[in-house]
């Protein structure tokens, strides 16, 4: 007990640290839950019009009229159109050839080229699609105009999206940035806690008196735990202040299910900390480690896309099942039979940190 | 009653402790002498139990240092050659802290430590990382004591402190023996060496003479002179150069020579050093010291 309350005394010692606890989570989700939207708007797109039909300019007003597109870029030459693109003015170029109009009404194959600029492949993609499905409503559209019978009615396909109807970005981020967060709290702050005491040599002295090894580790976790635990807290009333992200979940099992992940990143920090000699090597260590195990969760890509040996990777990634289980609670409002798999792996990281910790931290050569 | 036996240990091939025996009676102020690298915080960290020697074995009141680890920690009291408290906890923070830790209050045994807390007592709110040299090492000394220890363990507790500091933190470990501690130190420092009651001379892991300074003192057999001259710089090697001599080594502004002739006379000296061309040659018997008698005998093994 009197360890724990040093380790207080300590961090709210710290000018630095306990504001960065506190204006470091606000920070990270007034910003990034806006700023690292994958959602795709004012693609900047050229259009080289060479048939100058009502066909073409048909096509041009639908495009001119989605929101994902700004059509505020005309080219009179392919070649034109190539160098804008270079030059990095515009995203999309479409080029609509002479004698569009004619082949369709011809009832001829007809064709448009499309240049997208591919630097970031999603966006590319997204591009890519959208525009597809634009032109060939107008096209469709215009080819049912003029044909004389009525057309039949096809198969209609409507679309719901589920847990997420109004496909808001903020609900998929919120929860991934919130695990980044508890994430980084409990494995750096707690490497670095232990390896301060190395540093300014103290842990000689604390193990020259009766204190024991499971009280001393003890005492470095608790405070992070607790701290952690206070961050999802805050975190979770800004989401709800600000996003009103959905609470479908049991808030109880999202705090049950936190601290145990918390435990296990203790004991990772822990870990790491029994390596390091001092906090650089503790702060690279770690760097290293969470970066692959963040980018490789899913919180920013789906893991379904991931290369099998990447999907086998991500089974021994605790980060990868955590970040399930706090959309899943979320969004999903999934029950804790629901998570008993991620939960499970959960509980093996925390047994496997904590004891390999233990057994690593020798107070005696 | 603290017996050292046999303790050898090795880091890799280098040999820090070789053969290392020694005794500390009950309520003795012990000195261990030697330079850096001589092997003095090797064997303090045997001795505290935070190392497990290759071989030999320390009792400290018939415990086993390595088999009853746990309650050899709670009768030392250690206080390492580098300020290890919490810079950012106060000095009262620290003592508490240091207290609670070994189970017991501050009142309880403040009075042991009067002597030495009372200087910092002034600064109770201070954080321990803003105080200066001198008051970090009784403050040090303090949380060592807090919980009446019966073996103090102080690794150069005077390296890096001014000279009326060192002066007092002995007065005050004085004041501890009275109080019935055990204290082992170790100093680089020989003029310390004479406020020990015994003291132990250590180099390159080899412990010598285990006696009282004033034995150890009276012991020596050589005779030493301080000899000056105008070439001051290459004045050692010449002396080296005579018959009889043992050693010959700076000491403050003159170079001692210690013969191992004890018919030896300054002036025959003098004679052949103004043959070696030497000018303003100045020879003189000096009484021995604790320094020269750790170069002959630290000589004497080689």
């Amino acid at each position: 007990m009197t360890l724990v309350r040093k380790e207080f005394l300590q961090i709210f010692r710290n000018r630095i640290m306990l504001p960065l606890l506190f204006v470091v989570p606000t920070v990270m989700l007034l910003i990034l839950v806006n700023a690292a939207t994958m959602e795709m708007r004012d693609r900047k797109v050229l259009i080289c019009d060479n048939d100058l039909s009502p066909t073409s300019r048909r096509i041009c007003g639908a495009i001119s009229a989605s929101t994902f597109f700004d059509a505020g870029r005309v080219a009179f030459s392919a070649h034109e159109a190539i160098a804008s693109i270079e030059k990095g003015e515009s995203d999309v170029a479409l080029i609509i050839h002479k004698g569009l109009e004619n082949d369709l009404m011809s009832q001829q194959p007809a064709a448009v080229q499309l240049i997208v600029n591919a630097v970031n492949s999603q966006q590319a993609q997204l591009s890519y699609a959208y525009m597809t499905q634009l032109i060939n409503r107008a096209v469709g559209d215009i080819l049912l105009e003029n044909a004389a019978p009525a057309p039949q009615e096809s198969i209609r396909t409507s679309v719901s999206f589920w847990y997420n109807p109004t496909l808001n970005y903020r609900f998929f981020m919120l929860p991934g940035i919130l695990t980044i967060l508890i994430t980084v709290i409990g494995t750096v702050l707690s490497a670095m806690n232990v390896v301060r005491e190395k540093e300014t040599g103290t842990i000689e002295q604390i193990n020259v008196t009766p204190v024991g090894k499971f009280a001393f580790i003890a005492s470095k976790l608790l405070p992070f735990w607790l701290i952690g635990l206070v961050e999802l807290a805050l975190g979770l009333a800004l989401g709800r202040l600000f996003y009103n992200v959905p609470m479908e979940g049991s808030i109880t099992l999202i705090f049950g299910m936190s601290a145990t992940y918390l435990t296990g990143l203790l004991g990772l920090g822990l870990f790491v900390s029994t390596f390091a000699q001092t906090m650089q090597q503790a702060t690279f260590i770690n760097f290293f480690f969470l970066l692959i195990c963040i980018l490789m969760s899913g919180i920013f890509t789906s893991t379904d896309n991931m290369p099998a040996w990447g999907k086998a990777l991500n089974t021994i990634n605790p980060v990868y099942y955590f970040i399930d289980i706090m959309r899943c609670i979320m969004l999903k409002g999934a029950t804790f039979v629901d998570l008993t798999p991620q939960f499970r792996a959960i509980c093996i990281f925390a047994a496997a940190s904590v004891s390999l910790s233990v057994l690593n931290y020798r107070k005696r050569n | 009653m603290i017996k050292v036996r046999n303790i050898c240990k090795s880091f890799g091939a280098v040999r820090a402790l070789n053969d290392v025996s020694f005794e500390v009676r009950e309520n003795e102020l012990f000195g261990l002498i030697g330079p850096d690298g001589a092997g003095k915080s090797t064997l303090f960290h045997i001795l505290i139990s935070l190392m497990k020697p290759d071989s030999g074995d320390v009792a400290l009141w018939g415990l086993d240092s390595v088999r009853d680890y746990r309650a050899i920690r709670k009768i030392i009291g250690y206080m390492p050659g580098k300020f290890s408290l919490y810079e950012d906890l106060t000095v009262e923070e620290n003592l508490q802290f240091f207290a609670s830790v070994f189970g017991v209050r501050v009142e309880e045994n403040y009075r042991l430590i009067e002597d030495v807390y009372r200087h910092i007592a002034p600064f109770g709110k201070r954080p321990a990382g803003k105080l200066s040299g001198g008051m970090k090492q009784k403050l040090a000394l303090s949380c060592a004591l807090i919980h009446k220890p019966r073996l103090l363990v102080l690794d150069e507790p005077t390296t890096g402190v001014d000279a009326v500091s060192r002066k007092e933190f002995w007065d005050n470990l004085k004041t501890v023996r009275q109080a019935g501690v055990t204290a082992i130190v170790a100093t680089p420092y020989m003029d310390e060496a004479a406020l020990c009651d015994r003291i132990a001379f250590i180099n390159n892991g080899h412990i010598f003479s285990v006696d009282t300074p004033q034995n150890i003192v009276k012991r020596t057999t050589q005779r030493i002179f301080a000899v000056r001259a105008a070439n001051m710089r290459t004045l050692p090697a010449l002396c080296r150069s005579l018959p009889g001599v043992m050693a010959a080594y700076s000491f403050g502004d003159a170079v001692h020579l210690a013969m191992n002739r004890h018919d030896a006379e300054a002036g025959e000296i003098r004679q052949q050093l103004i043959c070696l061309a030497c000018e303003k040659v100045e020879v003189k018997t000096v009484a021995p010291i604790i320094e020269d008698c750790f170069i002959i005998t630290v000589k004497n093994q080689k």
